[in-house]
């Protein structure tokens, strides 16, 4: 799989984004460059704009249940009515063809009830997608989040003590690193996602269908994608002059981890963020969609297209609209992605994988 | 170089071998987790489970429990499947790659010819409003979850569109092998492989686009224009050249990773037996020593390609061998 690919240029120096003048960027903290120049990207913004949307949109889901649909997209409704036009029709209608075999759940309406259709339990999937979007986006940011931070606390402790810490720290990274990460993510999942009960760790009890499982599984994952970078940067900060300047200060480590290296390292992580973001969301609809992601009640924009293949050829939307949406999703962080990497770091280049 | 070949050697050996202790603890080792707990789900007697522990093992120590398995499934080759005795792991796995080998090497063809296409075309139309164009087609490409695009295109060309000219030469889901009958092999084979090859087109042509407008400023480029060579090939020769550099080791590490079971939702969608289905429908079932097995085949075929790619890079370039 083709990973979000990024290759921090080693840290400090200010650079001229393509069509700036040095007039133009004198004086100006980093961040303030940085914030000028992406909100001069009119396609950056507009990404920025629909992933809001988006958002707020999935996590509207309860309201649109509640309030327009009128319906629970949780609860089984195989015997169910709605009004379509004024006139009364079953929500799991009568199978077609000569035989009249099955029953063919309620097609799109393009009406506030069932107005993608429903699924095969008689679920209204407009209400659905809206809910798995709120999960899979859960999933997909916090899962991204934490690989950051925790892969930042990481290289941050290995690179600043070096030695034996850093040594032990690299080669476990090293060998997930080594697993393809698609396979480490199934094996986790299938066996974790997959007991009945859920997991009992001592008095820890995790619920199966919680959403913590896939999110954590999939953070592990990644994390050595950031800690490799940041790593790297972490030894070469560690050698500047102001360092060496802190040092005889007398700062403690904690001071010069977080008050000085640490400034200097995150704008890598922030680069790596929202294409790390749309790489989880990728995962964790391929997780569900095999059915070791979100489980069931709970819904994913994965679990969606997978409950969709059956009614594909008859009623192709259930499997269609969950997709465009993570197909937007993905696209606006892609765009996103690209213009936050120029606007801190015009002299990024795709990185080089391996 | 003899060195570094050695060197890269012990260390696809120490991989290898952390990747099977590893797998295995996952499978057999996750605290709160019963190895056996999928064959509760068809109503075992006690002495069932008791005799299938016994028979994989199950009731000795951890490391006992790892240096048996991997002896059956390295040495002896006879591990066989949970449910199905019968089903032995190895030659099933064996039998698979055949598929998964055809699926991945015609995508592979299509997405090395299309991304140098889409690459070189954005490169050459770079200032018009084709290079934007082709940049956001790669985008959107490279943003589609290739399972969902599998189940649009069964649907246009299995269902809405199959009784048209466009489709209708398209055969029903499955696979027939290459040595039965090779235009079948072919005609079953094409949806799945443009279907495969997106995400890969798109990646692969927004870095060569990229990378060849990097060595665009080299002075190499430069000299070439100076020496009086056509645009042409100032283009192919030195721009295009340099640069699949990157496109062939990404190529390499791709591949592997996709025969090594990254295809398997692919397979999944379009029903290809190959051995990301015989792991997908093991998961279905918790088949623990089959989905074990294969997720080690995978991590073997792309840790020894990665070797492979390394030594043959290094052979290449100098540069990059360590001292």
């Amino acid at each position: 799989m083709a990973e979000f690919a990024y290759e921090p240029e080693p840290a400090g120096g200010v650079v001229l984004a393509p069509g700036e003048s040095a007039r133009e960027i004198a004086g100006k903290s980093p961040w303030r460059l940085a914030g000028r120049r992406l909100l001069r990207n009119r396609v950056a913004l507009a990404a920025a704009g629909l992933f809001v949307l988006i958002v707020v949109v999935s996590f509207g889901a309860p309201l649109y249940a509640e309030h327009i649909a009128h319906t629970d997209p949780f609860a089984n409704n195989l015997n169910g009515t709605t009004v379509v036009d004024g006139k009364k029709v079953e929500v799991l209608q009568q199978g077609g063809g000569p035989l009249k075999l099955g029953e063919t759940p309620i097609g799109p309406t393009w009406q506030s009830n069932y107005f993608l259709g429903a699924d095969n339990q008689g679920r209204d999937v407009m209400a659905r997608v809206l809910y798995g979007g709120r999960a899979s986006l859960l999933i997909g940011v916090g899962s991204a989040v934490l690989a950051c931070l925790a892969a930042l606390l990481l290289a941050l402790v290995a690179g600043f003590f070096r030695g034996p810490v850093d040594m032990v720290l690299s080669r476990l990274m090293d060998l997930i690193w080594a697993f393809p990460i698609f396979l480490l993510a199934i094996s986790l999942a299938t066996v974790l996602l997959t007991a009945p009960d859920g997991l009992q760790w001592g008095p820890v009890h995790v619920d199966p269908s919680s959403l913590w499982v896939p999110t954590l599984i999939i953070a592990l994952v990644y994390v050595p994608y950031v800690y490799r970078p940041v790593r790297g940067q972490v030894l070469s900060v560690r050698e500047k002059e102001y360092v060496e300047a802190a040092i005889s200060q007398g700062a403690s480590n904690v001071r010069l981890m977080f008050g000085e290296i640490l400034p200097n390292v995150v704008t890598t992580v922030i680069v790596m963020l929202p294409l790390m973001i749309a790489t989880t969301i990728l995962t964790e609809s391929a997780l569900s969609f095999l059915s070791i992601g979100v489980q069931p009640p709970k819904a994913s924009w994965g679990t969606i297209i997978d409950d969709g293949q059956d009614l594909l050829y008859s009623r192709p939307w259930v499997a269609i609209a969950p997709g465009i949406m993570i197909v937007l999703t993905v696209l606006s962080l892609n765009v996103l992605g690209d213009g936050v990497r120029d606007a801190l770091d015009p002299r990024a280049k795709l990185r080089i994988k391996g | 170089m003899l060195v570094f070949v050695v060197r890269r050697l012990v260390s696809l050996v120490v991989v290898l071998f952390a990747i099977t202790v590893l797998t295995f603890l996952i499978f057999f080792a996750t605290p709160g987790v019963d190895p056996t707990r999928s064959l509760a789900g068809r109503n075992p007697t006690p002495e069932t489970v008791a005799a299938v522990r016994h028979q994989f093992g199950l009731d000795r120590s951890k490391p006992e429990q790892y240096v048996l398995m991997m002896k059956r499934l390295f040495v002896s080759r006879d591990l066989v499947s949970y449910g199905n005795q019968a089903l032995k792991v190895v030659p099933a796995i064996t039998a698979a790659a055949p598929v998964t080998f055809s699926l991945v090497i015609g995508a592979a063809i299509i997405w090395v010819v299309l991304a140098i296409a889409t690459g070189l075309a954005a490169v050459v139309l770079k200032g018009s409003i084709w290079d934007p164009l082709l940049m956001i087609l790669a985008l959107i490409g490279i943003s589609m979850p290739v399972f969902w695009l599998g189940e649009v295109a069964n649907l246009v060309t299995q269902d809405r569109l199959h009784d048209t000219f466009l489709f209708s030469w398209v055969p029903p889901l499955g696979y027939v092998p290459l040595t039965k009958d090779p235009w079948q092999w072919f005609l079953h084979l094409i949806i799945p492989w443009l279907t495969l090859s997106v995400l890969y087109i798109g990646f692969y042509a927004r870095v060569l686009r990229a990378n060849m407008l990097d060595v665009s400023n080299e002075d190499f480029v430069r000299t070439a224009r100076a020496k009086g060579l056509s645009e042409r090939k100032v283009l192919t020769r030195h721009m295009l050249r340099t640069s699949m550099i990157t496109f062939v080791s990404l190529f390499g590490l791709d591949f592997a990773v996709l025969v090594g079971g990254g295809a398997l939702l692919t397979e999944v969608v379009f029903g290809l037996p190959g051995v990301g289905l015989l792991t997908y429908r093991s998961l279905v079932a918790l088949d623990l020593p089959v989905i074990m097995a294969t997720v080690i085949y995978g991590a073997f075929f792309i840790t020894i390609a990665n070797a492979l790619v390394d030594i043959v890079y290094a052979r290449l370039d100098p540069r990059i061998r360590p001292a």
